[in-house]
């Protein structure tokens, strides 16, 4: 007590044999739990691994690598696989930033170059808002709002039209119920999009403004200056944003679990229903009692999805670090 | 006089590579112009979603909106009743799951911002803590079901704080690191030049430097985990009776949103709306209140 009280109200007045001996002993304490704390995360992350690998290995026994692909889900006959979930989880993800990578692209580009200065900042926020918006909220939303819409002015004239067409007809085929891969798809991509455009905003504003200038002074247009110096400056980057926008999708739950219909086998129309991974395991885990064959395959599941993301959340920190790295270096510098 | 028989001069080809010039430039300035226009539809687009769900929720919200959502506790259906013992829950799990996940981040960021310096352990800190910041929440959900609920023979108003405090670990390392880095060295150097031990110089220096920065980090990570349904799900389960003891099953906001959402009953989606009106207002609340801290802060 006696020796931290001067050390804090005055610390230029302290003793210099005070702060050296006090200083040790803290610095020593202070690194070893800074170091600490950095080792806990490293741990946290595998001991989530080894858990779920742990809690599904019943099931990987039991069923194999045909776990991976079999698309039978029959709690009565115990009788489980994780192809249709797979399935699902790929094809709305996929189908969700086919949607969302263009609107991203438009919104990054309309706030770097195109909007006034003065909008700039109350757009970008309210893009940032939709991040922040509770994913089952967007389920709410989604199962009140987008699917009526579908149901009644989206999927009729499409069933109608391109349903009847050879080849990909199948894709939009059946009964509009509103609900679907499709629809879980667009939530998707209402939910991953502010993420995508908020990373591609700012590497977007990272080129260089001299490129810019220069290729204004050619005579380029807006577009072609975006297209032809901004683009081609930032693709690893905007290939990064998407990455982490698909690792977002391939593991949202609450919003999915509205809206894609719950169906156990493998839809061609994108506007059947199905299941994803998550939603899955939502649905099925009140269902599964502890120590049960169904609830090893869930973790199973679990363990599966984990891999999927870490694997998409890796490559995206890959892409996305060399031009973070290069302006640390030039900030620390 | 010369200046009209110039054109005469150079013949008949300049004028004709003007034309082209001309022709492709009205081109260009027209997929200029449609390019544009799509970016503006994009955003538009993007804030229709936005102004689309906040009507959404307000006029079914309010509509539910009553003083008995806040005062009285859930009820079977067709019996009246409000959301008190989900708001609370909420709160308490939120309230304790950021206690124990902030200091652990922000240790954490510090490590990474004072101490690690290119180290693999800290680029591997950091790699990891990212991963972390993007996994899918149900996971984290069912990991601590794995180390928690099955051990400890049931769910658990605890089990559900540490699945919440595991998602604010990574929010606060991010935004710890990324404002301590924002400190010029000059100011560390004065500090060690006074004669302060490093963990002075961190604690009562580089911490207050950031603090608003720091604190923008909480509040998005407690407005991250106030929303969080899917790992409350394996973890505080829900309880649709009055229990404040962490020991025991505990309700919470969303987890009863979601149950009341998908229930036949009349009553219940309503208060289910209700309850979502409120989360989001809660959110967005505490998202718009920490932006304006760090753009004042700055």
């Amino acid at each position: 007590m006696q020796q931290a009280a001067p050390a804090t109200i005055a610390p230029a007045a302290a003793p210099p044999r005070q702060g050296g001996s006090t200083g040790a002993a803290g610095d020593t304490v202070f690194e070893l739990a800074c170091r600490l704390s950095g080792i806990l995360v490293l741990i946290l992350l595998g001991a989530i691994i080894v858990g779920l690998f742990m809690g599904g290995l019943p099931a990987f026994r039991a069923f194999g690598a045909t776990f991976l692909w079999s698309t039978e889900w029959d709690p009565v006959s115990e009788v489980f696989g994780a192809g249709v979930s797979i399935y699902g989880t790929l094809v709305t993800s996929v189908l969700a930033l086919l949607m969302a990578v263009p609107l991203a692209f438009g919104i990054a580009f309309f706030l770097t170059e195109l909007a006034p200065d003065w909008l700039r900042g109350p757009v970008g926020t309210a893009i940032e808002l939709l991040a922040a918006v509770p994913s089952i909220i967007y389920g709410m939303w989604g199962f009140t709002v987008i699917v009526p819409l579908m149901a009644t002015t989206i999927q009729p004239p499409i069933i109608d039209t391109i349903g009847e067409w050879p080849l990909i007809g199948p894709l939009f085929s059946g009964a509009p119920f509103g609900t679907g891969i499709l629809t879980a798809a667009i939530i998707l991509a209402i939910m991953v999009l502010p993420f995508i455009a908020a990373t591609m905003r700012d590497v977007f504003s990272t080129v260089p403004p001299v490129y810019k200038e220069s290729a204004y002074g050619l005579g380029c247009t807006t577009w072609e200056v975006v297209r032809n110096v901004v683009v081609p400056y930032t693709r690893v980057s905007v290939v990064g944003g998407i990455m982490l926008g698909l690792g977002r999708a391939l593991g949202e739950t609450m919003a999915v679990t509205f809206v894609i219909g719950n169906a156990n086998r493998i839809n061609t129309s994108l506007f059947g229903p199905g299941n994803t991974i998550a939603s899955l395991v939502a649905l099925e885990f009140p269902e599964s009692p502890a120590g049960s064959l169904k609830l090893a395959s869930l973790l199973a599941l679990g363990f599966l999805l984990f891999v999927i993301s870490f694997i998409v959340l890796a490559i995206s920190r890959l892409l996305l670090r060399p031009k973070a790295a290069g302006a640390k270096r030039a900030r620390n510098a | 006089m010369s200046a009209s028989t110039l054109p005469v001069h150079s013949g008949g080809r300049p004028l004709k590579d003007l034309k082209v010039a001309a022709a492709l430039g009205a081109r260009r300035k027209r997929s200029d112009g449609i390019v544009r226009a799509l970016c503006f539809a994009a955003t538009a687009l993007g804030l229709i979603f936005l102004v689309s769900i906040l009507f959404t929720l307000a006029w079914r919200g309010f509509e539910a909106m009553s003083l008995s959502v806040f005062t009285e506790v859930t009820r079977p259906p067709g019996s009246g009743g409000g959301l008190l013992n989900a708001i609370i829950g909420s709160l308490i799990q939120t309230a304790i799951g950021t206690a124990i996940g902030t200091p652990i981040g922000m240790l954490v960021g510090t490590y990474l911002a004072e101490y690690d310096r290119g180290s693999a352990l800290g680029g591997a800190v950091r790699f990891v803590s990212d991963v972390l910041l993007s996994a899918p929440s149900i996971l984290i959900g069912l990991f601590v079901y794995q180390i928690l609920v099955v051990p400890f023979g049931g769910f658990s108003g605890w089990a559900g704080c540490v699945a919440l405090a595991i998602i604010v670990i990574p929010i606060v390392v991010r935004t710890t690191e990324d404002m301590l880095r924002l400190i010029p060295n000059t100011l560390r150097e004065a500090v060690i030049g006074l004669g302060a031990p490093k963990w002075k110089m961190i604690t009562l220096v580089c911490w207050r430097a950031a603090a608003s920065g720091i604190l923008t980090g909480i509040l998005l990570a407690v407005a991250r985990i106030a929303g969080e349904t899917a790992p409350l799900l394996f973890t505080s389960l829900g309880n649709l009776n009055w229990s404040l003891s962490l020991n025991q099953p505990m309700s919470s906001l969303p987890v009863t949103i979601y149950n009341y959402a998908g229930s036949a009953f009349a009553d219940w989606i309503a208060l289910a709306w209700a309850g979502a009106l409120i989360i989001t207002l809660g959110v967005l609340g505490l998202n718009i209140g920490a932006r304006s801290l760090l753009r004042s802060g700055k």
